[in-house]
């Protein structure tokens, strides 16, 4: 092997290694733009337009408040703002999607990036809860720190 | 001797177990109530369950025996359970022995719900032929294989592989689930077993109660399971081997454990007459959070 064989051998494998950093910078921001919120452009139709049986009900609110500090809160704390990576369920985005919505997403989960589906739980429950998210409101102090990510 | 150690390392489990786990919070499981049917609901990630599954039995010709296993079910990801089991029994006018472990996956391959929804299993065993837990009825096991004493079938390891297609459906708060069974040993020539298991279960209330509650319908789940032996690859059916059904039922209290009961009928002359199944869960939530390399 010559020395420019080698050199053009060398140049060949720093290319390589660069096309892979970026390969893999490019799949973290693809990710990144990708993370919460993603599934719901997955959500057909039908089910985004299915109707809360318990909405704004005192006793299923009730009921989902117990259902949300067994199955949820030790995810998503206990006042639904969110614990470590797990996301606020008070942020508008959330808040913002329609009761049928949030149910597509109880049902199927988002198992790729760590939700359980909760299909186990009875349908009247996954509703209590979601009765209950919805009636804590959007937080200020999550729009704050939202605002202060962006 | 070897009863002493087999406690000692059930002990040491345990101790490990509950250093990452202290500081977590029990939960009430969510899972359908079966003893021996697998449904689709995997672990939630970052949960363990730890679990105390009992299986006690009285043979005609043979001694009463109680088995005992420790399970420690980790939800990996959301698509992936990981789970160990060490085993044991003890047998009236006997001995206490451990029996061996297991080391199982479920895998869901589909990440969306449907109508149907298969999940993938793949089990290791190393498990001596004392073994008395029953956990799935495959090949030609029979009720001649648990009056056999302990000294002589502990002298027999099976280290076999298992597979299981597990099929489940969600429907009106019922949960129906079917497996089918195969399992492979792997250190003797032996054919292909089967086996199979379905069940239906259902809590007793859909919906929640506005107030707490111990004794009612949201935390009672009752079903049904049917389980057996399908034969093996050189003989199929299910006519030389065992078959049992049994209804359960299972209470879920409330920031405490879940305890599930089911007595199990034999259904031809291979099966034992009764089979009582008993279980008691702790489900701790987010389990190794809180331990120090976690930051939290």
């Amino acid at each position: 092997m010559t020395a420019g064989d080698a050199m053009e051998h060398s140049i060949r494998g720093l290319a390589k290694a660069a096309h892979a950093r970026f390969a893999i910078i490019l799949l973290a921001i693809l990710l990144c733009a990708a993370a919460d919120g993603s599934w719901l452009k997955h959500v057909p139709a039908a089910d985004r337009a299915r109707v809360n049986p318990y909405a704004g009900q005192p006793d299923a609110i009730a009921a989902g408040a117990r259902l949300f500090a067994d199955h949820c809160a030790e995810c998503h704390g206990p006042d639904a703002l969110g614990r470590g990576k797990h996301p606020s369920l008070r942020s508008e985005r959330v808040q913002g999607a329609t009761d049928g919505e949030i149910f597509w997403l109880l049902k199927n989960g988002n198992l790729s990036r760590g939700m359980p589906n909760w299909s186990a739980l009875p349908e009247q429950s996954r509703w209590q809860i979601i009765a209950y998210v919805k009636s804590l409101g959007p937080s200020a102090k999550q729009d704050s720190q939202e605002k202060q990510t962006q | 001797m070897k009863g002493l150690a087999a406690a000692r390392t059930l002990a040491a489990v345990f101790y490990v177990a509950s250093i990452g786990t202290w500081l977590a919070q029990p939960t009430v499981a969510q899972e359908p109530p079966y003893l021996v049917t697998y449904s689709d609901s995997l672990e939630e990630p970052g949960n363990l369950e730890v679990a105390m599954k009992n299986t006690v039995g009285s043979p005609e010709d043979g001694n009463r025996f109680a088995s005992g296993i420790l399970e420690l079910e980790y939800g990996a990801k959301g698509w992936w359970t990981t789970e160990v089991y060490l085993q044991g029994q003890t047998t009236a006018n006997d001995s206490t022995l451990f029996t061996g472990f297991r080391w199982e996956n479920r895998i869901r391959p589909l990440l969306r719900q449907h109508f149907v929804n298969p999940v993938f299993y793949v089990e290791y065993e190393d498990v001596n032929d004392a073994d008395r837990s029953l956990l799935e009825i495959t090949g030609h096991q029979s009720i001649a294989d648990l009056i056999i004493p302990n000294a002589a079938a502990r002298k027999e390891v099976e280290r076999s592989l298992e597979e299981k297609l597990i099929l489940s459906t969600e429907y009106r708060g019922w949960n129906f689930s079917e497996n089918f069974i195969s399992e492979k040993d792997l250190n003797e020539s032996e054919p292909w077993e089967f086996g199979y298991a379905v069940g239906a279960s259902r809590p007793l209330a859909l919906a929640a109660g506005a107030s707490p509650c111990v004794l009612c319908g949201e935390n009672l789940s009752a079903g049904l399971e049917l389980y057996g032996g399908l034969g093996d690859a050189n003989g199929f059916g299910w006519h030389a081997t065992s078959q049992y059904l049994g209804p359960i039922i299972s209470l879920s209290i409330p920031k405490g454990p879940t305890i599930t009961f089911s007595p199990n009928f034999g259904l031809n002359a291979n099966s034992l007459g009764v089979l009582y199944r008993f279980k008691i869960s702790y489900e701790f939530q987010q389990a190794f959070h809180h331990w120090p390399w976690r930051g939290e």
